[in-house]
């Protein structure tokens, strides 16, 4: 188990190493100037001639990302006009922001969080209930219905969805407030409020895979000798669903769901977009929009570290929950 | 390492040995795999459906300037004059009319209908053109990874973890404007032709590690089977391995990978044109309608229906129909 | 036959020292761990031994489709122990291989008739009248109505798909087939069919036949000469009649006692093989066989028996302590 931790480690930093250094190069080294990119039209020559000399932009590609690296790792010194010594897990200065790209990220994140982790109790629950529920009543018309569901909600747009909830409870019914995001600390309810559609749109949509996924794994395991085993041997047919099936069914739900998970918290653009709530994914975009690029590279890795710890985790429980994979 | 894929459930085992056991039948010609799973195909309503479905939005498709010459109204024709004072369309239900069958944009006032078939072009063209893309290069290099094995597998299940990794929305996001700056400079008019080549390369590039791993999947499986060993036993070469004995069998999990990226890259389309960075203002798209049509959702509620309801019918159909045909190909997996 | 007069040209397969070792965690699986033995042409060999003794290796090291760790195969005069593609490609046509598994042995993606042929094709080889007729002569000659050469693999039977699999391997009108296991997975009903089939070919046709098996009655039915396989070794090879009603080797004569109506001893003979076969992994010290052994004496354990020939006949025997006769008791014990 600890080798097996050890090597997961290992790769899990490799492949953080490569996101790096393949975003570093797509933004610093594939436009001729990643400057003028960053100021389109009204830059006056000398702003741009110093933002320039403040990236270091004339220095080697090699130095730029070892001083970046460093900054993340141990903190640097930037220009006075960058806010001068800059922290440890230090991912530069934004021009756009005036600040510090770590204090913008850990501005939005909570934001990015309580859009997610909500979401994904609500769509794993709903989408394992009706998975389960399928299965189990396979052939009749809630097996129908439950399919059917899930086929539309997998067919079904964020944003599409996102617009007809917030016409109807919003606008039409007046339920709710207009969504966005207040901390949870701050006020609870209001926090539950203005977050509420964005949950709900995100738990139909998600869903509806895993109830898919659920119900063609169970189908499976349900097909397979250990079970047939235990219900030779006489338990009863919960104790053997519940034991047995669910457990082993289980597994490719929850590789799936770090996947998910993982990728969502990196940014839910579309939600955010949608919702004008204003997390990780927003910030992203606009740093695209405004050619902000410590900023984009920051909310990139950003993203991969929770895929990649994500992914991680995943292999972790797998050994956890599936008795087969600890056997063999 | 991750080994499902990130969006859609993938059958277990794609039948490749198309073993399930039809009936014997001792008469007549012999009906190969594929046939019977044609035939199965056809005796499925939901697939007749479905499919009839997705030939109409082809030939809408297809068609969309002949459809333009006899409705008489072009995608970037405007009509000022039918909106009101705060820029919203006149009449029922965002200007529904006999004139325009689906009402009007509001503010700029072009024809919904006429620019939802050109936004139909443009979303099949680039979930068409991307799907082939993606099933080519994820078909050799999983094929390659799982028959040759060694560090050519390493390197591709290297890569496609390290996609996973990387957030797609952004990245694509990231890269039109860059790869205009570098191909075209600061001022220089891009076509739109380009636009849409680098959204499909994009789609490719990050599309194919699903197939790749699917497919690699099945090589390996396929490669321990005794009808590998007795080819090689007569001395066939990597040529005849590859084309003759492997690749027949790989065509239900090839049609199976198609058909579950069809449906993302029309998903992701949409979704770039939504973020409002995919394709540019002249090229008609349901994402960039429906995320301008989000600012008048109090005030015109049917802007934001129509192309809503139309993308869901396509992505509908090309779901059902590919859950259709993953049943047709395995009858063991169907429900 | 095999005691016939001295071969003109030396024997058509000619194995020495073959070894198959394969890299695992925890050292090598001895899987084949040095045999010798020839096969003349038009002779039929039977391997048997238990499930796992390395009959099937051995098999697809005789084809090549393995690379021998050690050892050499030497086939028509060609040295085949190392020989890369090309060098193969010349001889592939006269050495066939039948499979085990009559499913996925055949592409179920081809009609049969394509699969038949499919020998013929990646060798580039035009029979006389054409690989058509070639076809259509082949699915008779096995039992096949040359009508169906256009059905796909599932529209057989499994006995019906073995055939397939035996005209395939006949294709290239080949002068020695390694048949592994090629009617152990079939109905016991079909079996018969398909030895039959075999046999008359081998008549037929005057082919050089290695038959793998871990059935005797198969074996006893098909083949001249029989070599029993214990943990990677041959234990005992010679004459079927001699294996048959005088083996000398107690694990010979221990497969022999399991079967009913094919062995038939006195008293001493019956022996019974208790326990199972321990793992190519870590193969017992001296005689392989030694732990499941009623005859075993310390000497067993430190020296490993060579197959030597007895009374200069056909039949060699790898034992210290051959034959039927109970065992001296003390001197045994001094030699050690
Ligand atoms: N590719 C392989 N890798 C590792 N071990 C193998 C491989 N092939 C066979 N073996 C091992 O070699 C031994 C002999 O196998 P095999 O030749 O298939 O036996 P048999 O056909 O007599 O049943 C077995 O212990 C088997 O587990
Ligand atoms: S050598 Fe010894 S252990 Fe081996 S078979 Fe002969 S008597 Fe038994
Ligand atoms: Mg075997």
């Amino acid at each position: 188990m600890l080798r097996f931790l050890v090597k997961r480690t290992l790769s899990a930093v490799l492949t953080l190493f490569a996101v790096s250094v393949l975003t570093f190069l797509m933004f610093f080294a594939l436009p001729r100037d990643p400057v003028s990119g960053m100021c389109p039209r009204n830059c006056n020559p000398e702003r741009l001639e110093r933002v320039r000399q403040e990236l270091g932009l004339s220095d080697p590609l090699v130095v730029q990302y070892g001083g970046y690296m460093r900054g993340v790792v141990a903190g640097r010194e930037l220009g006075a006009a960058q806010g001068g010594h800059c922290d440890a897990p230090c991912l530069g200065w934004s021009y756009v922001n005036n600040e510090a790209v770590t204090d913008t990220l850990v501005r939005v994140l909570p934001v990015t969080l309580s859009i997610v982790v909500p979401a994904a109790v609500l769509w794993l629950l709903l989408g394992m209930g009706l998975g389960l529920v399928s299965a189990l009543r396979r052939g009749t018309w809630v097996d129908r219905v439950a399919i059917g569901f899930s086929l539309t909600g997998a067919s079904l747009q964020l944003y599409f969805v996102g617009a007809v909830l917030l016409l109807i409870f919003v606008y039409t019914l007046g339920w709710l407030p207009v969504p966005g995001y207040t901390s949870l600390l701050d006020d609870p309810v209001r926090w539950a409020g203005g977050l509420v559609l964005a949950w709900l749109s995100l738990a139909l949509l998600c869903s509806a895979n895993y109830a898919r996924l659920f119900r063609a794994q169970l189908l499976e395991t349900l097909g397979e000798d250990f079970v047939r085993t235990a219900r030779a041997k006489g338990l009863p047919r919960s104790a053997v669903y519940g034991r047995h099936a669910l457990r082993a069914a289980i597994s490719p739900v929850i590789t799936v769901a770090g996947l998910d998970v993982g990728a969502a918290l990196g940014g839910t653009v579309i939600t955010e977009t949608t919702f004008g709530i204003h997390g990780l994914g927003r910030t992203a975009v606009d740093a695209v929009r405004a050619g902000d690029l410590p900023t984009i590279m920051a909310t990139v890795l950003a993203a991969a570290v929770f895929v990649v710890l994500a992914n991680m985790l995943v292999d972790l429980l797998y050994a956890a929950v599936d008795p087969r994979v600890r056997l063999g | 390492m991750s080994l499902s894929p990130a969006a859609g459930p993938v059958p277990a085992a794609i039948g490749s040995g198309g073993t399930a056991g039809p009936p014997r039948d001792r008469r007549g010609a012999g009906h190969s795999p594929g046939r019977l799973a044609w035939l199965r195909l056809r005796a499925d309503r939901t697939a007749l459906a479905s499919g009839a479905a997705l030939v109409l939005f082809l030939l809408v498709a297809l068609a969309a300037p002949l459809i333009e010459l006899t409705y008489g109204i072009g995608p970037r024709d405007q009509f000022q004059d039918r909106l009101d004072g705060f820029g919203l369309p006149l009449g029922r239900a965002g200007g529904v009319s006999g004139e325009h069958f689906f009402g009007l944009e509001p503010r700029l006032g072009r024809d919904i209908f006429i620019r939802l078939v050109y936004g139909l072009r443009t979303s099949l063209f680039v979930a068409l053109a991307a799907a082939v893309l993606t099933s080519v290069i994820g078909v050799v290099l999983g094929t390659l990874a799982g028959y040759l094995g060694g560090w050519l597998d390493a390197v591709v299940t290297w890569i496609t973890d390290l996609t996973l990794a990387l957030p797609f929305l952004v990245v694509a996001l990231v890269l039109p404007p860059m790869l205009t700056l570098r191909f075209y400079g600061q001022r220089d008019t891009v076509p739109a032709a380009f636009g849409v080549g680098v959204l499909i390369v994009i789609f490719a590039v990050f599309g194919w590690t699903g197939t790749a791993r699917l497919i690699r999947g099945q090589v390996i499986a396929l490669r321990e089977r005794e009808f590998v060993a007795a080819a090689r036993a007569s001395g066939a070469g990597p040529w005849h391995m590859l084309f003759r004995e492997l690749l027949p069998n790989l065509r239900a999990p090839i049609l199976v990978s198609f058909s579950l990226t069809v449906p993302q890259f029309v998903t992701g389309e949409a979704a770039l044109s939504f973020i409002g960075v995919g394709l540019t203002e002249e090229t008609p798209s349901f994402g960039r309608m429906i995320y301008q049509s989000l600012e008048y959702l109090q005030t015109d509620p049917a802007f934001v229906l129509f192309p809503g309801v139309v993308i869901f019918a396509l992505v509908l159909a090309v779901n059902l129909f590919g859950d259709a045909l993953r049943d047709a190909l395995d009858p063991k997996s169907a429900g | 036959m095999t005691d016939g007069p001295a071969d003109e040209a030396g024997p058509l397969l000619r194995v020495r020292g073959l070894t198959k070792h394969f890299p695992v965690r925890g050292g090598p699986v001895r899987a084949v761990d040095g045999l010798d033995f020839e096969v003349r042409a038009g002779e039929t060999l039977g391997l048997v031994g238990e499930s796992g003794c390395g009959k099937s290796t051995t098999g697809r090291l005789l084809v090549r489709l393995l690379e021998p760790t050690g050892g050499s195969i030497e086939f028509a005069g060609h040295d085949l122990t190392h020989a890369g593609r090309r060098h193969l490609r010349p001889l592939r046509g006269q050495l066939q291989i039948i499979f085990q598994d009559p499913y996925a042995s055949l592409n179920p993606r081809h009609p049969v008739g394509r699969i038949i042929a499919m020998p013929l094709r990646v060798n580039r080889i035009d029979p006389p009248g054409g690989t058509r007729a070639r076809v259509r002569e082949l699915m008779e000659r096995v039992g096949l109505n040359p009508e169906h050469h256009n059905r796909y693999p599932h529209e057989f039977s499994g006995g019906q798909r073995q055939r397939v699999g035996i005209a395939r391997a006949l294709a290239t009108e080949p002068r020695l087939v390694v048949a592994d296991e090629p009617v152990s997975a079939l109905d016991v009903s079909i079996q018969a069919q398909v030895v039959n089939l075999l046999r008359r070919l081998h008549r037929d046709l005057g082919l050089a036949l290695v038959l793998i098996s871990h059935d005797l009655a198969v074996v006893r039915h098909l083949c001249q000469r029989v070599a029993v396989m214990y943990l990677g070794r041959i234990v005992e090879i010679g004459d079927r009649d001699d294996i048959y009603h005088r083996p000398q080797h107690p694990y010979t004569r221990a497969l022999l006692a399991a079967v009913p109506h094919v062995g038939q001893f006195g008293p001493a003979g019956r022996l019974r093989l208790t326990g199972e076969a321990p793992t190519p992994l870590d193969p017992p010290s001296g005689c392989r066989f030694r732990t499941r052994c009623p005859r075993a004496r310390e000497r067993c354990a430190v020296e490993e028996p060579a197959l030597v020939r007895r009374d200069g006949g056909g039949q060699a025997t790898a034992c210290h302590f051959p034959g039927p006769d109970p065992l001296p008791a003390e001197p045994v014990r001094a030699m050690a």
